[in-house]
């Protein structure tokens, strides 16, 4: 890296809500920025330095043929690029598009359907380049993006588990809301990620972190069931932020 | 450690100023209290802190809280921590290191001055896992300096059970309900005629002068009968079995088994049982930088053999399938854990039972599994 690597920030379609994690970074964000040189931050200033670009961060997915190519662009200005957030990294709640039809959503909802040029599909930035690594999150967290943006200023890999959000709730003490109170609970399907802050307060998780690295729902599914979901439920609470990411997982046990 | 054949009977007042002697003592004082719709493991200030009146409903992947009648505090199992979230911490700073100017390494050991713990209400399967993770964690050649000190200045005051759960099993693994060693005092808790009151044992000098400074009654022999009997009918009351066969060289010769392909089907690798097991001990570090670069910090964290990572090695995890991962936690607690540790993995103590999801019950699958090997 040059002496003083560059740092990017890039938004596709999304709600912001990711990058303000890094200018909530308070207390760190003054180090950081002795760390490096952000070139590229709208949210944080409309001062903009051309590339390339030691690091990227990429928030939002590709929604619209321009955004298509954009991140193209990005690729190629970014020696590293780190996708930030569930909209980055699985489409995020507008992905819902992905199981709809769009053109009647264009009918519907606008006055001139013309003047909306969008693609039917919303997908994470993976799918259209290749990306150094993905955090997870809606939002992202902040503990997390420091440990990103540090291990890729010091050349190391980010200790960031795909494991269960169980791991980081019995880490946590917190008491079981399934067992316990028969509260139903995405956290054993769910990437670990958030320290597990819904159970913490005596409600389910509801998948914001997307799938963790080892899923089954098949096995969940009746569990979900017993404590009061039905099917329709049931699809709508693995139909949020990373409904495409869940979506990928069968629900039936394979024949 | 010797029983010193010492006994005593408390009531509540005498079990508030035991605590009380402890706390004097300059200790950190740890037992059952309810938070959260649960009994959980915390700093207690006073014996009234004890969950008085408070029962517990247990099944595979199911806990409730239930009043009882009798007002009695050590009436419940199975909760969601056991005694290691204090001597082996689920995160714990090893080390600092620091690059000065001229590029020289400082480190150093990160540890603070250990807490001087007294736990209070450790079940008989408890201090069977307590003993269990001394052999691994201090006994071995591979030290944890953290757990030992911590461990070698905790004060343990056993409870016998009188009221198993329904996932308790631990008369077929060996390690209950009756207290028998490794306690420096030993409570069996009796509620009859005789009013509400705790027969004490001194299990070691410490305790005996512990003891000394509580006000008690003496013990006699009926109320020692009394609890001994409570103590043998409980051993007659356990909600689970494991099969009465050589475990060991049952999971030694499954690693085949058609089992393992039911369970997978089942288990979500959510990593709980071995969270809330008392003996599972794996840790993984974290190697923390900070954003100068001229700083790092070395932590240590539980794991768990249900983490794809764990197996991690060049280009992928070892063990990537549900199948060979729950395998590897029934084998290493039932079989391998012999050949490492000269002894089992597991005491019965039902938590993976109670606290897993999805409720995947130990003792069912090693039944299954002594059902495939016969057939
Ligand atoms: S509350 Fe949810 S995340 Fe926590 S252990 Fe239970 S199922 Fe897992
Ligand atoms: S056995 Fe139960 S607690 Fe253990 S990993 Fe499987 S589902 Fe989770
Ligand atoms: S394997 Fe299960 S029953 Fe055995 S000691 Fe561990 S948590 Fe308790
Ligand atoms: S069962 Fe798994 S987590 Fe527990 S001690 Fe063995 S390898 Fe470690």
């Amino acid at each position: 890296m040059a002496a003083v690597p560059t740092l990017a920030v890039f938004k596709l379609a999304s709600c912001d809500g990711c990058q303000l994690t890094l200018l909530d970074c308070e207390d760190e964000l003054l180090a950081l920025a002795g760390r490096v040189r952000i070139a590229h931050f709208l949210e944080a200033s409309s001062a903009v330095q051309p590339g390339p670009y030691d690091l990227s961060l990429v928030e939002g997915s590709i929604t619209t043929p321009a955004d298509a190519e954009r991140i193209r662009a990005i690729r190629s200005a970014s020696r590293r690029l780190v996708t930030i957030g569930a909209c980055a990294t699985a489409g995020g709640i507008q992905a819902l598009r992905n199981f709809a039809d769009v053109e009647e959503f264009r009918r519907t909802v606008y006055a001139r359907p013309d003047y909306i040029d969008t693609l039917a599909t919303s997908t994470p930035v993976s799918a259209h380049v290749d990306v150094d690594f993905e955090l997870r999150g809606c939002p992202i967290d902040r503990r997390q993006l420091l440990e990103v943006v540090t291990a890729f200023l010091a050349d190391r890999r980010p200790d960031v588990p795909d494991h269960s959000v169980c791991f980081e709730c019995k880490r946590r003490g917190t008491v079981c809301v399934t067992v316990a109170h028969g509260t139903p609970c995405l956290g054993p399907v769910t990437h670990a990620g958030c320290g597990a802050l819904c159970p913490a307060y005596g409600r389910g998780c509801y998948g914001c972190f997307g799938p963790s690295g080892s899923v089954n729902l098949p096995a969940l599914i009746p569990v979900l069931q017993r404590d009061g979901l039905d099917d329709r439920d049931t699809e709508r609470l693995l139909s949020t932020f990373n409904v495409a990411a869940f979506a990928a997982h069968d629900r039936e046990p394979r024949p | 450690m010797p029983d010193t054949g010492q006994t005593a009977l408390l009531d509540r007042a005498g079990l508030d100023a035991l605590v009380a002697a402890l706390t004097a003592d300059g200790r950190t004082v740890v037992g059952p209290t309810v938070r959260d719709g649960a009994v959980v493991l915390a700093e207690l200030d006073g014996a009234d802190a004890l969950p008085w009146g408070w029962g517990t409903e247990l099944e595979a992947g199911r806990y409730r809280l239930v009043r009882r009648d009798d007002g009695a505090a050590f009436a419940h199992t199975s909760g969601p921590q056991s005694w290691k979230s204090f001597l082996h911490p689920q995160r714990e700073k090893l080390w600092d290191v620091d690059r000065d100017a001229a590029g020289e390494l400082t480190v150093c050991p990160a540890r603070n001055e250990p807490p001087s713990y007294a736990f209070l209400g450790v079940r008989p399967c408890d201090l069977r896992a307590i003993a269990i993770q001394d052999r691994v964690l201090a006994g071995g050649h591979f030290r944890d300096d953290g757990y030992a000190e911590r461990r070698s200045g905790a004060f343990l005051i056993a409870a016998e059970c009188t009221e198993p759960g329904a996932t308790c099993f631990c008369v077929s693994m060996g390690s209950g309900p009756a207290a028998e060693a490794g306690f420096d005092l030993a409570l069996t808790e009796l509620i009859d005629t005789g009013g509400h009151r705790f027969l004490v044992r001194a299990g070691s000098a410490e305790g005996a002068r512990i003891l000394d400074r509580v006000p008690s009654e003496k013990g006699d022999t009926t109320t020692s009968d009394a609890a001994r009997s409570a103590v043998d009918a409980a051993r007659d009351r356990m909600g689970r079995a494991m099969p009465p066969m050589d475990l060991r060289a049952l999971l030694g010769a499954s690693p085949e088994a058609e089992r393992w392909d039911d369970v997978a089907a089942r288990c979500l690798t959510c990593g709980n049982c071995t969270m809330v097991c008392p003996t599972c001990f794996c840790t993984t570090t974290e190697e923390v930088t900070d954003l100068t670069g001229d700083h790092a910090e070395r932590w240590q964290r539980w794991d768990s053999c249900f983490d794809l990572d764990f197996s991690y090695l060049h280009g992928g995890p070892v063990r990537a399938s549900a199948r060979s991962r729950y395998r590897q936690w029934l084998t290493h607690k039932l079989s391998t854990w012999h050949d490492q540790f000269d002894s089992t993995g597991c005491v019965g103590c039902g938590r993976c039972i109670t606290w897993c999801p999805v409720g995947i019950d130990i003792t069912e699958e090693v039944n299954a599994l002594a059902e495939e090997a016969r057939s």
